[in-house]
């Protein structure tokens, strides 16, 4: 056991060798926030050619291109690294934990994402973007030419094995790593929507790699699973990638639902209404999130009974989500609310998931399902409820943990100025492509004929996305010029769970002392109950903390390089790659690595000076 | 997990008489549990060589046999049945239940009649 502080030299060395999850958590902020940019770009183009009836702004292919890889970047490589920057930063916080179950592994499954998503956006620079849609249906998919869909497939499974990862070190963190008194009912909520969403991620994410194989061997190796003449079925590739893509929309709304729950209590002064009943709505979400997939195919021709019983499935789904709503509500109600940037984000989402949440009923309708099936509605919809739920999710997280995250407060003028523009330009955008939809505007297409009641709506569909562009600009005006506003960051917010009790910038330790949590929302109840200060659970001793380390990289990195290679059917560089990947692994296995002790001095010194606000 | 105690000191002394008495239980369940998985292993075997069972029902027997052996060496050799292992059964319960379900419907749908 060593006590030699295993801190490098250099800055850039000690972010890429990291295993600390705060770090970890910020890296997985700046690349989901760099995705997030990439497919903003491609819809702001996407919308800038539906903007006039056959407009000639991107070629046709080019248009399929950019709708695939908005639709694959923003969920994959948007949405949820931007949770996971949060699940990593905030969950061992909130459960009093010193770090993550799986430090290394935790660091592996970001590189893994980063590189798998870069893989995937090399493919704009070799032969062209995967051109299938999203979801990469198949023949389409196994017949399209070129390397696109090869990009996509290997790009998917490479940042699909980080999730994996990441998954399911949060559920083992969740489980095993929580402070003394911290039962599973008195964790916040944001941790318990996190750990169902990390669940499902466990029971979802295996379909998708398998689904992926199987169209990876179609394509590289010349399987027949998909090929009719040969007696395969297409619509296996269907069923296969829905059993993972609806829990996977679940995946994404549940943290965020989370993080509105955490954000609506503190700004109301008043504790989650409904707590238990929160939690039982969660793990119902989760459930019957794996019930449902088949109504993403109800023109597929399963039969009436298939439809008619994941059209009853699905509509089921509405009554969880209500009693979430309706305790939000409830939360808010005889509250002292307070109209930050954070709870406006909170609060916009109640309304415009709603909204979303009915057309998903309407949608449900097996019977109309015939008339919305790949129209405009079903994409107003889906918009709603991932920009009007995740999205915002993720602006809200944003302004409530900034503080903690990076020292300082973000400008609430500008903030607020942020909040309606892009609220009112999400729904200038999509409220109108729901009569898009229902007057026959089909998805996916790259352009429209004149003079069939179309031109004034995609007008203003793409006026909303200017407005939401503008609007993320004030965000990153804002990221940028409030970096003075560093007092008052420990607890901005008069917070009432364990993150807001550690001095910021939050030690590599997190806790000098273990807390012993004596009640739900711990924090509020020692400012109100106690003396304002967490009790310890433990004596102020040395503590043990992992030793960074460069290994996930290059194991990440070889994936990458065996990719390539799977790509453009070079064996060597495959093996060569898989050789890398298998021999960092040895090393990991061979290798002996205790980590080092921090002393109890420097804890002292820590807690004698380090304290600011 | 504390760094009071040495885990490389030798041990010393004997089991006490209450663990001797749980080991020899514990022993006796593993002989009794290791002699039914022969005996169903081999039900399984001489059920499908002897066409004891009609044909049509061949494969779903020895599926069932296969799930029953499965959950009892879960619980009689993998030790899920003893303390601490709560969140080890609700996973691997719920893995399999929304395995199960999934793996149903899928055959429900991709087959050739259409209800």
């Amino acid at each position: 056991m060593s006590y030699a502080n295993a801190q490098s030299k250099n800055v850039i060395w000690d972010w890429l060798t990291t295993v600390d999850h705060k770090k970890i958590g910020i890296l997985y902020l700046a690349g989901g926030a760099f995705f997030f940019a990439l497919g903003g770009l491609e819809a702001i183009l996407m919308r800038i050619q539906l903007m006039f009836p056959e407009f000639t702004f991107v070629q046709a292919q080019t248009f399929n291109e950019l709708l695939t890889m908005h639709g694959t970047t923003m969920i994959f490589l948007a949405a949820m690294p931007l949770l996971f920057g949060f699940m990593n930063f905030v969950i061992p916080l909130q459960i009093g934990a010193r770090d993550v179950a799986f430090p290394f592994l935790n660091a592996l499954g970001f590189w893994l994402f980063l590189f798998g998503g870069l893989l995937l956006n090399v493919s704009w620079f070799a032969t062209g973007a995967p051109d299938a849609g999203w979801t990469a249906y198949v023949p389409l998919s196994s017949m399209s030419p070129g390397q696109g869909l090869d990009y996509y497939v290997l790009g998917l499974q490479v940042s699909g094995l980080g999730t994996l990862i990441a998954g399911i070190n949060f559920l083992v963190t969740i489980i095993n790593m929580r402070a003394p008194g911290m039962s599973m009912m008195r964790m916040p909520l944001f941790t318990w929507s996190s750990f169902v969403a990390s669940m499902l991620i466990l029971f979802a994410f295996p379909a998708l790699t398998i689904g992926l194989l199987l169209l990876m061997l179609e394509r590289l190796f010349g399987a027949t699973y998909f090929a009719v003449d040969f007696g395969g079925n297409v619509i296996i590739w269907q069923h296969l990638f829905w059993i993972f893509g609806h829990p996977e929309v679940y995946i994404l709304i549940l943290p965020a639902f989370g993080i509105f729950s955490e954000v609506l209590a503190t700004f109301s002064k008043k504790r989650l209404f409904g707590y238990s009943a929160m939690v039982f709505a969660t793990l119902i979400i989760g459930f019957l999130g794996f019930m449902v997939w088949a109504h993403h195919m109800f023109t597929v021709g399963m039969g009436p009974v298939a439809n008619a019983i994941f059209a009853v499935a699905t509509m089921a789904i509405a009554v969880p989500t209500g009693i979430k709503i309706f305790n939000w509500l409830l939360t808010l109600w005889g509250g002292r609310i307070q109209f930050t940037t954070a709870n406006l984000f909170a609060l916009g989402f109640i309304p415009s998931f709603v909204m979303g949440g009915v057309t998903g009923v309407m949608l449900a309708t097996s019977a109309a399902n015939y008339q919305f099936h790949d129209t405009y509605f079903v994409v107003a919809h889906f918009h709603y409820v991932i920009i009007g739920g995740v999205v915002f999710g993720l602006f809200s997280g944003a302004f409530y943990w900034w503080p903690k995250m990076f020292g300082y407060r973000l400008n609430e003028m500008l903030g607020k100025w942020f909040f309606w523009l892009f609220l009112i330009g999400f729904h200038l955008t999509f409220f109108v492509q729901h009569f898009l939809g229902l007057i026959g505007m089909p998805r996916r297409v790259a352009s429209y004929l004149g003079g069939q009641g179309l031109d004034e709506m995609n007008f203003i569909s793409t006026i909303g996305a200017f407005l939401m562009t503008i609007a993320f600009i004030l965000l990153l005006v804002n990221i940028f010029t409030s970096t003075k506003n560093r007092e008052n960051v420990a607890d901005p917010w008069d917070g009432r769970t364990l993150e807001w009790t550690t001095p910021t910038p939050v030690p590599e330790y997190n806790f000098a002392q273990t807390p012993l949590v004596r009640e739900l929302d711990p924090f509020w109840h020692e400012k109100y109950e106690g003396d304002g200060k967490m009790k310890a659970a433990e004596p102020l001793g040395d503590i043990h903390m992992p030793n960074g380390t460069i290994l996930p990289i290059i194991m990440a990195a070889g994936l990458t390089v065996a990719s390539f290679g799977f790509i453009y059917h070079i064996h060597p560089l495959t093996i060569s790659g898989l050789a890398i990947t298998f021999g960092a692994m040895f090393v990991r296995s061979v290798k002996e690595d205790h980590g080092h002790h921090i002393p109890v001095e420097e804890i002292k010194r820590d807690l004698g000076g380090g304290k600011n606000g | 997990m504390s760094s009071h105690s040495d885990p490389s000191a030798p041990l010393q002394g004997g089991p006490t008489k209450s663990t001797e008495r749980k080991l020899k239980r514990e022993s006796r369940t593993q002989l009794v549990a290791f002699v039914l998985m022969i005996f169903m292993t081999s039900l399984a075997f001489v059920s499908i060589g002897s066409d004891a069972i009609p044909n049509g029902f061949a494969i779903p027997f020895i599926l069932m046999l296969a799930g029953i052996q499965v959950v009892l060496q879960l619980y009689f050799f993998m030790h899920m049945n003893e303390k601490g292992t709560a969140w080890i059964n609700i996973m691997i319960w719920s893995g399999m239940f929304v395995a199960a379900l999934t793996v149903g419907a899928l055959m429900f749908l991709l087959g050739i009649v259409k209800y």
